[in-house]
């Protein structure tokens, strides 16, 4: 039910914290992370995860298969 | 909604559209010299030729007037990381390849520790007037961040001029507090007027919570930062505009981007060299994408002069760059340092020193206008250009093997005019000269005459004139322009008299990658 984001490639703009309609995102040891309990991929609030479409690097904001799908856990 | 930014709104602050455009064009118009039409003002203008208010502006201002720029100091600091659209020439993944050293991280800062670094710097450096945010992302996609740091320093340093550069997207939506917060001078990166064209520029942009690719995108872009133009142009806020010259891509565009800009007002126009060095990692750096040559450069600043005044002493500096222009300091201001130094603000002090540049500008006014008196007869088809090697203050004052930088001046029956600076790796190392880099050096100026230095040895001596290029040191730290007007007087005389041939010289290559701080 999340999205997580791959520390490595982190640039640590900081773009997606603003843009989480969860206030889910914020900085840990030098990148972002994304809280996955807060996380909603955005469901219900935009048709696509904010903090994928702002990031800047690709493939940097991916789906957490750790946890199940928001809607699966709905 | 979350992230909804602020719109208009509160008390306007229009003023007469009718008096800001009157006001614009009787800038463009000043400095006309004799005979030919052609302003001369702007960036290299001085006080009587621009409107009071307008020189009020940019006098001490180093990015808006190229007068200013030997004298006066600037800092940015990185308190926005951020960014709401994508280049092809910049790679977040580091920093941005313009405006930052590419490959190393700035230090980001918190709103507090700007202002902090901002009254440290002011109390060391006095002739530092200036204060931009330009990144290391965008301005606008931080508001938080940049407006509570511009206003945090107008509360300590009230007479620190305020600025920001913005690639435009988020612009419409923040006249207010722009104006609110008294920042006059805001830079707009604008590559393309044609979203076609824009759509081999930018990937995408990010707008109202949504990713928009290829024209879209680009078409969305220049909507609004021409509106964003407009509505500074309404406020009376001092507008330059900066553009990316890439060749093949934008370099004929650039022309219709230039008349697009100065009708709605903008103030100056800035085209700077593409920097596409692969090992930044930007797009255009993998493709392949060149670079302009300097001569390239020239002559597309040269198209668009025009009636519009051209910027050509940007050094497209980090984003948290301290300094004058060419040089950067900021490596003596990190936050450790800044928080054990003892902050002094001394308004009155900070007075009186400028106060003292304002006389030394003067005398170089002064000083050039004398030795451009007896050049009106001059060969009016030969024009050249020569290198000067300066540490500041408008003097050739810099060793030949210590320069990190070349100015370039035009000289012609004119006179000597401002062209544009040609950055080179450090020639001289410990003390002794190293082979590769004079011929790093001699690449950057080959299309110079001569260079002015304070003093070089024998051996890079031999070599220029070997170059085609004379070495010319009989005007040791004495004023650039005058003296530079006193050598063409000769070259001239020579010419006429059979002593020398005129030979127009070849073109320069465009040093990649910004300017790194001495070691």
């Amino acid at each position: 039910m999340a999205f997580k984001i791959v520390a490595s490639q982190c640039t640590s703009c900081s773009a997606c914290e603003a843009e989480c309609p969860n206030v889910a995102i914020s900085e840990k040891g030098g990148t972002f992370v994304i809280n996955p309990k807060k996380c909603t991929e955005c469901i219900g609030y935009f048709d696509v995860p904010q903090c994928v479409a702002v990031c800047p690097v690709d493939n940097t904001c991916v789906i957490d298969n750790a946890y199940p799908r928001y809607q699966a856990a709905g | 909604m979350h992230g909804s930014k602020q719109q208009g709104g509160g008390v306007s602050h229009l003023v007469n559209i009718d008096a800001v455009m009157q006001q614009v064009a009787e800038h463009k118009g000043c400095g006309t010299t004799g005979g030919s039409g052609k302003a001369s003002c702007g960036s290299s203008a001085g006080q009587n030729d621009l409107p009071p208010e307008i020189w009020e502006k940019v006098k001490n201002h180093p990015c808006y007037s190229e007068e200013a720029h030997h004298h006066y100091a600037r800092m940015h600091v990185a308190v926005a990381p951020a960014c709401n659209i994508q280049c092809n020439y910049c790679n977040r993944k580091y920093d941005c390849a313009n405006e930052s050293r590419p490959g190393v991280v700035s230090e980001r800062l918190r709103p507090e520790q700007a202002a902090r670094k901002v009254l440290a710097v002011a109390s060391t450096i006095p002739q530092m007037t200036v204060l931009g945010i330009a990144g290391p992302g965008d301005p606008l996609a931080n508001p938080a961040k940049t407006f509570k740091t511009f206003e945090l320093i107008a509360q300590t340093a009230p007479d620190i001029k305020l600025c920001l550069s913005t690639n435009g997207l988020a612009l419409p939506d923040y006249i207010d507090e722009i104006a609110r917060y008294n920042i006059d001078h805001v830079t707009i990166t604008i590559n393309m007027v044609d979203p076609e064209i824009g759509a081999k520029i930018y990937p995408w942009v990010f707008w109202q919570h949504k990713r928009y690719t290829g024209v879209e995108a680009a078409q969305l872009l220049t909507e609004r930062q021409l509106r964003g133009l407009e509505m500074l142009t309404e406020r009376g806020i001092l507008c330059k505009v900066n553009s990316v010259m890439i060749p093949g891509v934008n370099d004929q565009h650039l022309v219709e981007v230039n008349r697009a800009v100065k009708s709605r007002g903008a103030f100056l126009h800035n085209i700077m060299p593409l920097i596409s060095a692969p090992e930044h990692g930007t797009v255009f750096g993998l493709t392949g994408q060149r670079g302009p040559t300097a001569q390239e450069l020239k002559a597309l600043q040269d198209a668009c002069e025009g009636e519009m005044n051209m910027m050509r002493h940007c050094r497209q500096c980090r984003a948290d760059a301290v300094g004058l222009l060419g040089e950067d300091r900021s490596a003596e201001f990190t936050t450790e340092k800044i928080m054990e130094m003892e902050v002094n603000y001394d308004l009155e002090g900070r007075k009186a020193y400028q106060a003292l540049v304002e006389e030394e500008r003067m005398a170089k006014v002064a000083a050039k206008a004398e030795e451009l008196a007896g050049l009106e007869g001059a060969d009016a088809d030969i024009s050249l250009l020569v290198a000067v090697a300066t540490k500041g203050s408008g003097l050739i004052n810099e060793h030949f093997g210590h320069a990190k930088e070349f100015q370039v001046y035009e000289l012609s029956a004119k006179g000597a005019k401002f062209v544009g600076h040609r950055r080179v790796d450090l020639y001289c190392q410990g003390g002794y000269g190293d082979e590769d880099s004079l011929a790093t050096v001699i690449r950057a100026i080959n299309d110079c005459h001569a260079v002015f230095v304070a003093k070089i040895g024998g051996c890079p001596k031999a070599d220029l004139t070997a170059a085609g290029i004379e070495p010319v040191d009989q005007y040791a730290h004495e004023f650039i322009e005058k003296s530079a007007i006193a050598w063409f007087k000769d070259y001239l005389a020579k010419v006429a008299s059979g002593a020398v041939t005129h030979t127009p010289r070849g073109d320069a290559a465009i040093r990649q990658g910004a300017l790194i701080v001495a070691a």
